[in-house]
């Protein structure tokens, strides 16, 4: 790739571009799981909590299904108007949404997750009482827009204002932190599969989200699992919301493209 | 309005005994654990839960804090005729929720 | 967590049973041998009744040997139950024997006991 024979001046400078383009390059062309190693977080669940995602009666995430569907045709605001009115059924309007989030919003300019685009509108078009971010409502009716994406490929947007968010996302899930100093890496790349006191140590996927854990005995975002992981690392948290959460969640997409949507999940 | 779902069979045949699945959503909190600010969280258990089936009680379940946060609980009974099932249930905050569903009883063709 | 004393087999049954006949034939009880999550874990009773008027189940209790309330559930049946069987999720506060006890229409008692395990999380979720 270098042309070999320049002047050293130049060579020296090619070297300074090379190793400019090199991050670029890392994250366009290595993956640090190959496409056929990809595993959701159910490969490395239990049987009781395969079981549970398996039930369809009794999968407890069905409870906050049936609750975003009654918010979906539920009319809030000044104008009376329903999720239903504007975008019809959830199954053909929102097919394949939830796949391709977090993304940088066009309105906005900023790096969203489902959960805050679906605040965003309620703000926006319906200007009907705010979605709290990790409310009850929010997550069901996240749960029900991720539904319509269940089965299909993960596959985020990172070209374009998303690559600089990708970039950091990576930085972020390579970054050592907290007092165990420990990266996302060390626990879902290196050790993945083997077992961290009796857990099995997952890829850290995002394909499920958001999920019925048993241990919040309710659903979840993404990001309050990612905060929960924090907190197991003795780090400190961000303020809800942070931009660094979306953009680990978005670099969490693309390590993970390819991976079915799951919807409603359960996790331990 | 608590959410809760009922699953019965399609049809039934007279005399058949019927497997009921419910599904309540209820925290179950226990009063054991406290929140983020440190203060803790206050006892709320479903503490009866009863189905009637045409005006009659057939099944009946007094829970504690060692059933798990919405809760399943899954029931037999017998089916004589079609009619409305009735599920009710109170918690310790006195907050009454029911569920209303019918069940279809006919003879096998 | 909450790891509290565990309780004797006797001290479980003792004050239900109060000396009646009892035992341990007739009642299935299903529990997973390790729990994925000590907060959820399913459980099937199902006792071997005719259900009729003059032979049936009246009550099904499902009691614990370690959780700070012993007994976590009682299930009223009768001859309408058609069947004597029960599922629902417990809540175990760690590692012990759960024991499932059946109160039959002749004031006698069947009952059953399985040991589960429950570990703790590896990482403290304070989220």
């Amino acid at each position: 790739m270098h042309p070999g024979q320049s002047l050293a001046r130049m060579r020296s400078s090619l070297c300074a571009l090379w190793l400019l383009l090199l991050p670029l390059l890392v994250v366009a062309q290595q993956r640090v799981l190959p496409l056929d190693q990809l595993r959701s977080g159910l490969h490395f669940a239990g049987s009781d909590v395969r079981a549970l995602q398996a039930d369809e009666f009794g999968n407890p995430g069905q409870l906050a299904l049936q609750r975003g569907e009654q918010r979906w045709s539920e009319a809030v605001g000044p104008a009376s108007k329903s999720c239903f009115q504007c975008h019809g059924g959830v199954a053909q309007s929102m097919r394949g949404v939830a796949a391709r989030y977090p993304a940088v919003d066009a309105r906005s300019g900023r790096l969203l997750n489902l959960e805050d685009r679906i605040a965003q509108c309620r703000q926006v078009h319906q200007q009907g009482p705010a979605l709290v971010l990790e409310s009850e409502d929010l997550l069901a009716l996240s749960l029900y827009v991720t539904r319509a994406s269940a089965g299909l490929p993960l596959r985020v947007e990172v070209s374009g204002p998303a690559r600089a968010h990708l970039l950091e996302g990576e930085r972020l899930f390579m970054q050592r932190r907290g007092q165990l100093n420990l990266a996302c890496t060390h626990c879902h790349d290196q050790n993945q599969g083997r077992r961290f006191y009796t857990d099995a140590l997952s890829q850290g996927q995002p394909n499920a989200y958001p999920l019925y854990r048993l241990e919040w005995q309710k659903l979840g975002s993404l990001e309050r699992r990612l905060r929960s992981c924090l907190v197991g690392v003795r780090a400190e948290l961000p303020d809800w919301g942070a931009l660094e959460m979306r953009q680990l969640a978005l670099y969490l997409g693309w390590r993970g493209a390819g991976l079915p949507v799951e919807a409603p999940a359960v996790r331990r | 309005m608590t959410q809760a779902r009922l699953l019965l069979p399609q049809r039934v045949a007279p005399g058949e005994v019927v497997k009921a699945r419910l599904l309540v959503a209820h925290p179950m909190e226990t009063g054991y654990l406290q929140d983020l600010a440190g203060k803790t969280i206050p006892r709320n258990i479903i503490r009866e839960l009863s189905c009637e089936y045409g005006g009659r009680q057939v099944f009946r379940v007094e829970p504690s804090s060692g059933i798990a946060g919405n809760p399943l609980f899954e029931f037999c009974f017998r089916a004589q005729f079609s009619g409305e099932l009735l599920v009710r249930w109170v918690d310790d905050e006195g907050r009454v929720g029911q569920l209303r569903q019918s069940l279809r009883v006919q003879p096998a063709a | 967590m909450f790891s509290g004393t565990l309780l004797s087999l006797s001290q479980m049954l003792d004050p239900l049973v109060r000396g009646r006949p009892l035992s341990e034939s007739g009642l299935r009880l299903e529990l997973p041998v390790l729990a994925d999550n000590g907060l959820l874990v399913p459980v099937r009773v199902v006792v071997d009744s005719p259900m009729t008027e003059s032979d049936h189940v009246t009550h099904l209790y499902l009691l614990s040997q370690r959780n700070p309330v012993t007994q976590m559930a009682v299930f009223h049946l009768g001859p309408w139950s058609g069947r004597a069987e029960v599922a629902t999720r417990l809540r175990l506060a760690g590692s012990q024997k759960v024991v499932a006890l059946a109160r039959m229409s002749d004031d006698t008692y069947r009952w059953r006991q399985a040991e589960v395990i429950v570990t703790e999380s590896a990482c403290v979720d304070g989220s």
